[in-house]
């Protein structure tokens, strides 16, 4: 493909076109038809031989099998599922599972991936050598693997629900999952969630006020305090103004199983486990790096304008780290995501799962492959597109 | 975020007024009170670390070595002890984890095969070989692979490649994988940066496709889609097909570290070549590839890494590279159960791999980078 012939900067003279092969744009523009023409009769002969094999095999291409009734169980999902239902309802289950692990997934990557980035640069030597260690290990070991690992850990190392491990009382680890006991629910539940949505607007509306005042006038205001104060005090008061409902749903062994409480599977559990813990690796080192990134001297510059240490931290050190990290840590959770099609392995009914299930019941193969490959470019696009709004966003204004 | 570094950099801004380690004489109190215990909250992180760290360290011993069964005539012993690992299963099942399902008396030959990429290996990572030597090396050492692994000459038993598995399957995909993807990588990394539009469309248009799918789908697409594609009667076997959706994958992904190290060529460079009236292949081949790839060495190797690693993904086809195998091991009723062993022995493998790889290539970067620094 190294067909280009003009010169990387060179402009030929305007003048004087002559149609012969040693005029560079001629040979640019023959070259391309050439790659072109190669291309297009490439994916016609495939086009074509595809065409033929469907016939031969009598297979009805079209997405039409997505109005077929589906026929198959599915062990987990957001949304009630039957066999009866079709198999447009059994990918729109999938496609929930995949955000399900890759939401709960990025969150808590982001956090154990920070907190194990920070420890790395830690000034004890213990905590940095443990956490360099952890980050090399998992690097270094097949994501799938880590995935079969996991889940050999709850179906052959965790025992049944009779002898369940309960680290935390409320919680047990057995080989069907994790159980944990759940508040039953409650229409104050409700009322805080909606005095939650009213502290967020009311402490972006104060901070707002208060930033413009102080530009107006200097006087400082404690937004931050309040804003928190808000976040947490509106819905506590309205919890105990609601008369404080704390009954929980506890899980209880009744038979070989338990009951009542909210569960888990273990393939859902061993997903998210290996997920998190092999994406907080790479974000560690992305964390590390960021912080680096930001040279000693902002640090010792800020500190003696006479800036707190806080204030340091959110005005001088993280609004530059977070310019290097952001990118790379977008790219990451897009990897998440992606990864969680390992599910497939492991039996967790993520969309490519799913999609395996219908290409081997129905042989639309083509059309099953297509829809794996349509959600994840939207997903990848929109975050691209995302990452290009974000980096004009911050983008260095230099003079 | 709240924890992050001026914690300890406005500590340590006044921790450095004093010596590192107060005034102590013996260069081990020393260091051990800069590093461990220079403040009162450090003192406290450094023994709960160090509890956890050995109270971890000795349950893993305790199950590795002092309670593992390393040898037993019956499951059960393991089954009923409960604790300690059962290393009997690696003892007994080594040979199919290591060759999958080769012949089991010409497993020597796959054995060999697995020195000789390692000995490749080695013998690419030395500078010294970086030269037109390494080509013929390569060549000489592949056709030999090539002779060991099928066989059907010298004696040698043929061995249908339905049969290939485990290590040696895994360091083929990776080794075939790389080679091929490089050059394709190359050409859709300068695709992407030439001024022809419609060959940088086709370029862009196929790096954001590939890499915005996980491996999975194309390995789904080679393993049902590519028989599809094929005229009446002609068929290719699944592990050329998954070898096939590999190297596509890996291109796009190899193609944007070239790119970046495209886009770190300055301009005087290509304004400088062509001012001396070299052709497009002269120039790219003479004085911009070979800058911009030793500009992208470090992530070069890490891409390696992770498609090392990206090959276990194969077992999803049905494929028995050394995963596969290890997963495979476990199917008999008598091992079932045992995943965990079977899964550590595996992992130390690849772990050894990529390890590898990734300290070359923090070295090499540091020795590359010593060359512009002035």
């Amino acid at each position: 493909m190294a067909t280009k012939v003009q010169g990387e900067h060179r402009r030929p003279p305007p003048a004087a076109f002559n149609l012969s092969l040693n005029n560079p744009t001629v040979r640019a523009i023959l070259y391309q038809i050439i790659v072109l023409g190669g291309v297009a009769f490439v994916v016609w002969y495939l086009v074509s031989n595809t065409i033929q094999n469907l016939e031969t095999r009598k297979i009805a291409s079209g997405f039409t099998f997505l109005y077929r009734e589906a026929g198959f169980a599915i062990g987990e999902g957001l949304v009630e599922f039957s066999p009866a239902d079709t198999y447009l309802d059994a990918f729109w289950v999938g496609l929930l599972n995949t955000l399900r692990v890759a939401v709960i997934g990025i969150i808590f990557a982001t956090v154990f991936g920070t907190i194990l980035g920070v420890a790395r640069l830690s000034r004890n030597w213990l905590v940095a050598r443990a956490a360099s260690l952890y980050v090399e290990f998992i690097r270094n070991i097949p994501l799938l693997l880590q995935l079969f690992f996991w889940w050999s850990v709850f179906r052959d190392i965790f025992p049944g629900p009779r002898q369940a491990l309960s680290p935390v009382a409320g919680v047990y680890f057995s080989n069907r999952g994790v159980n944990f006991a759940v508040p039953v629910s409650d229409p104050v539940h409700w009322y805080m969630a909606g005095a939650f949505v009213i502290a967020v607007f009311a402490s972006i509306l104060i901070h707002r006020w208060a930033t413009r005042r102080q530009q107006m006038t200097g006087e400082q205001f404690p937004s931050i305090l309040t804003g928190l104060g808000l976040l947490f005090g509106l819905p506590l008061a309205v919890f105990l103004i609601g008369g404080a409902p704390t009954t929980f749903d506890w899980p209880e062994l009744r038979g070989f199983n338990f009951v009542g409480g909210s569960t888990v599977t273990p393939e859902f559990t061993a997903l998210l486990i290996g997920l998190i813990m092999y994406t907080a690796g790479f974000i560690a080192e992305i964390v590390r790096a960021g912080i680096l990134a930001v040279s000693h001297g902002q640090t010792e510059a800020a500190l003696a304008l006479g800036l707190t240490r806080g204030r340091v931290l959110r005005l001088v050190i993280l609004p530059q780290a977070l310019r290097v990290i952001i990118p790379p840590m977008i790219s990451q959770y897009l990897n998440l995501t992606k990864n969680s099609s390992l599910a497939v392995a492991i039996g967790y009914p993520d969309i490519v799962s799913i999609a395996n299930t219908a290409i081997n019941q129905t042989g639309q193969a083509i059309e099953g492959i297509a829809i794996i490959m349509i959600v994840y470019l939207t997903f990848s696009l929109s975050i691209s597109a995302f990452m290009n709004w974000y980096n004009r966003h911050i983008a260095l204004v230099e003079r | 975020m709240a924890q992050n570094p001026t914690a300890g950099l406005g500590a340590g801004a006044i921790a450095e007024a004093r010596p590192p380690g107060g005034l102590a004489r013996n260069p081990i109190t020393r260091w051990l009170r800069a590093n461990l215990f220079n403040t009162w909250l450090n003192s406290a992180v450094t023994l709960i670390v160090l509890y956890f760290a050995i109270k971890g360290l000795w349950s893993f011993m305790d199950w590795a070595f002092l309670s593992a069964h390393f040898e037993v005539d019956d499951t059960r012993v393991c089954r009923e002890a409960k604790e300690g690992a059962c290393w009997a299963l690696i003892t007994e099942k080594h040979r199919f984890i290591l060759f999958g399902t080769y012949p089991y008396e010409e497993q020597w030959r796959a054995l060999i095969v697995i020195f000789l990429f390692i000995a490749l290996y080695v013998v690419s990572a030395m500078r010294r070989f970086w030269n037109r030597r390494l080509a013929l090396i390569w060549a000489v050492g592949l056709f030999a692979i090539g002779v060991l692994m099928w066989g059907g000459v010298l004696g040698l038993r043929y061995v249908e490649n339905e049969r290939w598995g485990g290590l040696p399957l895994t360091l083929m995909l990776a080794t075939f994988g790389i080679a091929l993807a490089f050059p394709l990588g190359i050409a859709l990394a300068l695709g992407r940066r030439s001024n022809m539009p419609a060959i940088q469309a086709l370029c862009v248009v196929y790096i954001e496709l590939i890499r915005g799918v996980p491996l999975i789908s194309l390995l789904f697409m080679a393993s049902v889609m590519f028989p599809l594609f094929l005229p009446e009667g002609m068929t290719i076997d699944k592990l050329l097909r998954a070898q096939v959706a590999i190297i596509m994958f890996a291109a796009a992904y190899l193609a944007e570290v070239i790119r970046g190290g495209l886009q770190a060529i300055p301009k005087g460079q290509f304004e400088a070549a062509d001012s001396l009236g070299l052709s497009y292949i002269h120039k790219t081949g003479k004085i911009i590839l070979p800058q911009a790839l030793k500009l992208v060495i470090p992530p070069l190797v890490n891409s390696f890494i992770g498609l090392f690693k990206d090959t276990s993904l194969v077992l999803i086809i049905g494929l028995f590279d050394l995963l596969n195998s290890a997963k495979a091991s476990i199917i008999e009723p008598k091992w079932v159960g045992f995943g965990v062993e079977a899964y550590v022995f595996v992992s130390i493998i690849y772990f050894a791999f990529c390890f590898a790889m990734s300290k070359y290539s923090q070295e090499l970067e540091a020795t590359l980078a010593r060359g512009h620094k002035r």
